[in-house]
């Protein structure tokens, strides 16, 4: 791993626990973009935590963390891995530094992703309608029209406020100069806002001295604007209208998350079960009878919400709950659908969707991408094979790509014949070096990657959650934040 | 679906307790209670057996809970090894602490929607507890402060629940739980003095009665009540009449059978939920045996017999509100 010369990490002011401390030649993200050529320039608030952290042994903050595994654990803040005798409950290990963007980072976050929400429903509005970004040649019409996730009930359906992807996550990533790149955008069922408000929460018990008298944004009314938007969508009614909150049930690896929500949100937190369709409307079973239901918050995928449409064996869903939906007796947050706009392929196209529909420049670029299926970016990629990374669109969860820089000269050949043979199913994309935060390891406090996910919600107008998930890949040098494959998550400050 | 539809304009909406959500909070209820009264079960047979050394005591746990089938199919015999690990440890026995205190988890886990944070909070580390426990637990040595702690945690839950669950349906069905529950048990806990004393008739009244009796009436907490009310005698009618009969023992069976009329009451008068009168009406016949009749004639008629009368009618009971209230859950 490339040093940054000259600047120690005592000539940063970095004692105590934070002496052996060395982002190396990655972007860090408490020390900021321009510590390394004048340690004065480190943000005031930043610089506090740093003194604050310097002030603690290394014993007193592995105690502390220690505390709050315990206590993630004894809430219940955990998720479910079932094998054939038991069933055992695993926490996200969370890394009791905090990852810290300043006022003006976040800004440029903010309103990157409410330009990207706004573009995104304008083109799932646009493909379910008139289609003119697909007759405009600026999206290949194969693209979204042969996609997997794209639903032909969708097509000529008005939903309200011209919403559909009521909530999003935003996958964000920062390279070796500070830039905010967007990785990838979760339109249908982004989970991990939960782990966003619980990890304040645990923050606020273990390590209050750290943020005493800093300025750093709430996030406690995510419930209260995430009921807003869903009643900004419901059905009409008298009265208050009631909303649920749909989940596949205990079994469900998000399943504390849905618990969550419906306690934030003060609603029902309801299984396919607990739902019927009768005369046209959604109806819940409660002990007095069956209940009218105006909203569903659903956190099931769309081939299993409706046997009737989708999937005819999933018991997890509604029979008619589509056809009551068509007909505006019920709200479905987020919209049926919307698969097909946090495509990887039309990802891609990000960048010309936001200049089509809004005509902006995108406030957040994506991580610079090349199109196989166009002649240019099929050059790129077989000139520079070696030192790209190359995904299927199709696929999702990193199979069938290949990480140039690691691959080997024959795994390198027989990619190439297989780009060759069909390019229309490839991008490219250089390695992001992601910046690092200063994280508690075996080893005292080290770099580690961090990556960071926005929740947006949008019913009427779009709020950004302050902050977001910051993931944290906890082993030495890897880029992989995901929980399965050892990530970890850090809490979010936004200052003010 | 034949459920008639909710008057959704005038019924508070707090009374739109999801089906599912009142089995599991009538459910969880029970289970916690459930869980109590076996750690006093097994508390008071180890009192009871420390010096009897035979294995008659231990069995009569086996039999109260109707479970000799399945434990004599795994067991060769009734010993306190056995019957302890058996009803403690065995996840794979259904009716043991560790498995009815899983089901209890599972339960709160899906009803974390609706309980307390602390309620949650308290059941999972009571869980996470119980699940590392070994054989070294429940040694003769130590089985009585395991019950004595199982106890506590309980008791604890309970407490949690009166000091934090919000005041709904949902909490008037979590104490329709808890007293069936405990009506039940307080005639499962009589009735373990009954299989322990009754083989020979030369025991009653002995020493080693008295003092069984005595430990009885410890085991379900009503030793010193049972004191302020007979301070100068002690007789197993007596003490079965206490346990059974007395309207201020918090554990009598005519104490839990009120509490469970007036709980279906309110679910009637304050939610409106019509589907109480039917189990009201189950209930009136055990109701009415409790008014009209003295501890002395449920001793002559054969108290064994009339214990199992009384659980069968609370087993009927829990069906009809089962099928008024959550008749897709069973």
């Amino acid at each position: 791993m490339p040093q940054r010369q000259g600047s120690s990490a005592a000539d940063r002011g970095l004692a105590g626990p934070l002496t052996a401390y060395d982002p190396g030649a990655f972007l860090c993200e408490m020390l900021g973009a321009t510590a390394a050529a004048d340690p004065a320039m480190i943000d005031p608030s930043r610089r506090l935590i740093l003194q604050r952290l310097a002030g603690m042994d290394l014993a007193e903050l592995r105690r502390r963390a220690a505390v709050a595994e315990t206590e993630l654990y004894n809430l219940g803040i955990t998720f479910t891995v079932y094998s054939e005798r038991d069933a055992i409950d695993r926490i996200l290990p969370f890394d009791i530094l905090p990852r810290v963007l300043t006022a003006a980072e976040w800004d440029t976050v903010e309103h990157g992703v409410i330009q990207r929400v706004a573009a995104l429903n304008l083109f799932l509005h646009d493909i379910y309608h008139h289609q003119t970004i697909l007759r405009d040649g600026v999206v290949p019409a194969d693209l979204v029209l042969g996609n997997a996730n794209f639903r032909p009930e969708m097509v000529g359906l008005d939903v309200p406020h011209g919403t559909y992807v009521h909530v999003c996550g935003t996958d964000i990533v920062r390279d070796e100069s500070g830039r905010f790149l967007v990785l990838e955008d979760n339109a249908r069922t982004p989970s991990g806002v939960s782990y966003v408000i619980e990890n304040r929460h645990m923050m606020a018990r273990v390590f209050p001295d750290l943020m005493a008298g800093l300025a750093v944004r709430p996030i406690g009314e995510y419930g209260m604007r995430l009921l807003g938007a869903m009643a900004e969508i419901a059905a009409p009614c008298a009265g208050e209208p009631q909303i649920v909150l749909l989940s596949p049930g205990i079994y469900n690896s998000a399943y504390f998350e849905h618990v969550f929500l419906a306690r934030e949100m003060g609603v029902p937190l309801v299984e396919g079960r607990d739902l019927v369709v009768e005369d046209g409307s959604v109806w819940m079973r409660t002990v007095a009878g069956l209940a009218p239901v105006h909203a569903i918050y659903r956190r099931i995928n769309d081939e299993f919400l409706d046997p009737a449409v989708f999937r005819a064996d999933s018991t997890l869903g509604v029979r008619g709950l589509i056809e009551a939906w068509r007909k505006g007796r019920v709200a479905i947050a987020n919209a049926v659908g919307t698969g097909v706009a946090d495509d990887k392929a039309v990802y891609a196209y990000m960048p010309r969707i936001i200049r089509y529909y809004l005509n902006q420049e995108p406030i957040l670029a994506n991580v610079e991408t090349h199109i196989c299926r166009e002649a240019e970016g099929l050059r790129y990629t077989l000139d520079h094979l070696d030192s790209l990374v190359v995904k299927p669109v199709g696929e999702s969860g990193g199979y069938g790509l290949i990480i140039g820089p690691h691959a080997t000269r024959d795994e390198l050949a027989a990619f190439r014949e297989k780009l060759l043979a069909d390019p229309a199913n490839y991008i490219s994309q250089p390695m992001v070096h992601l910046s690092v935060a200063p994280t508690l390891c075996a080893e005292g406090i080290a770099a580690r990657h961090v990556d960071l996910r926005p929740f947006a919600i949008t019913g009427r107008e779009t709020w950004v959650l302050p902050g977001g998930l910051t993931r944290v890949a906890l082993r030495p040098g890897s880029l992989v934040v995901n929980s399965s494959q050892g990530g970890g998550s850090k809490d979010t400050w936004v200052l003010a | 679906m034949s459920a008639t539809v909710a008057d959704g304009t005038d019924a508070p909406r707090s009374s739109q307790l999801l089906s599912r959500y009142a089995g599991s909070i009538f459910w969880l209820a029970r289970q916690m209670e459930r869980t109590e009264n076996l750690a006093r079960i097994l508390d008071v047979t180890e009192t009871f057996t420390r010096h009897a050394r035979d294995e008659e005591g231990w069995l009569a746990v086996v039999r109260i809970n109707a479970d000799e089938t399945r434990f004599c199919a795994t067991h060769p015999a009734p010993t306190a090894q056995a019957v302890t690990h058996f009803y403690v440890l065995d996840r794979d026995n259904p009716t043991s602490i560790a498995a009815t205190l899983a089901q209890a988890r599972e339960n709160a886990r899906l009803l974390r929607p609706l309980i307390s944070t602390e309620m949650w909070s308290q059941i999972n580390i009571f869980h996470n507890r119980m699940r590392q426990l070994t054989a070294a637990d429940i040694a003769p040595s130590h089985l009585s402060q395991l019950c004595a702690d199982i106890k506590q945690a309980c008791q604890t839950h309970t407490g949690i629940t009166e000091g934090t669950f919000y005041r709904d349906a949902g909490w008037t069905f979590y104490m329709l739980g808890r007293h069936i529950e405990r009506a039940d048990q307080i005639t499962r806990l009589v009735d373990i003095k009954y299989h322990m004393l009754l083989p020979s008739a030369d025991a009653v009244g002995s020493a080693l009665d008295v003092g069984q009796w005595h430990a009885l009436l410890r085991a379900a907490a009503g030793y010193h009540a049972f004191r302020r009310n007979f301070p100068r005698d002690m007789t197993p009618a007596m003490v079965a009449g206490f346990l059974l009969l007395n309207h201020g023992f918090p554990r009598s069976l005519v104490h839990s059978v009120r509490l469970t009329q007036a709980t279906l009451a309110q679910l009637r008068s304050s939610y409106r939920l019509r589907g109480a009168d039917a189990a009201l009406e189950r209930l009136e016949d055990l109701s009415a045996v409790l008014t009209e009749t003295s501890i002395d004639t449920l001793i002559a008629r054969g108290l064994h017999e009339f214990l199992d009368w009384v659980q069968r009618e609370l087993i009927g009971l829990h069906a009809t509100i089962a099928a008024r209230f959550w008749p897709a859950e069973g």
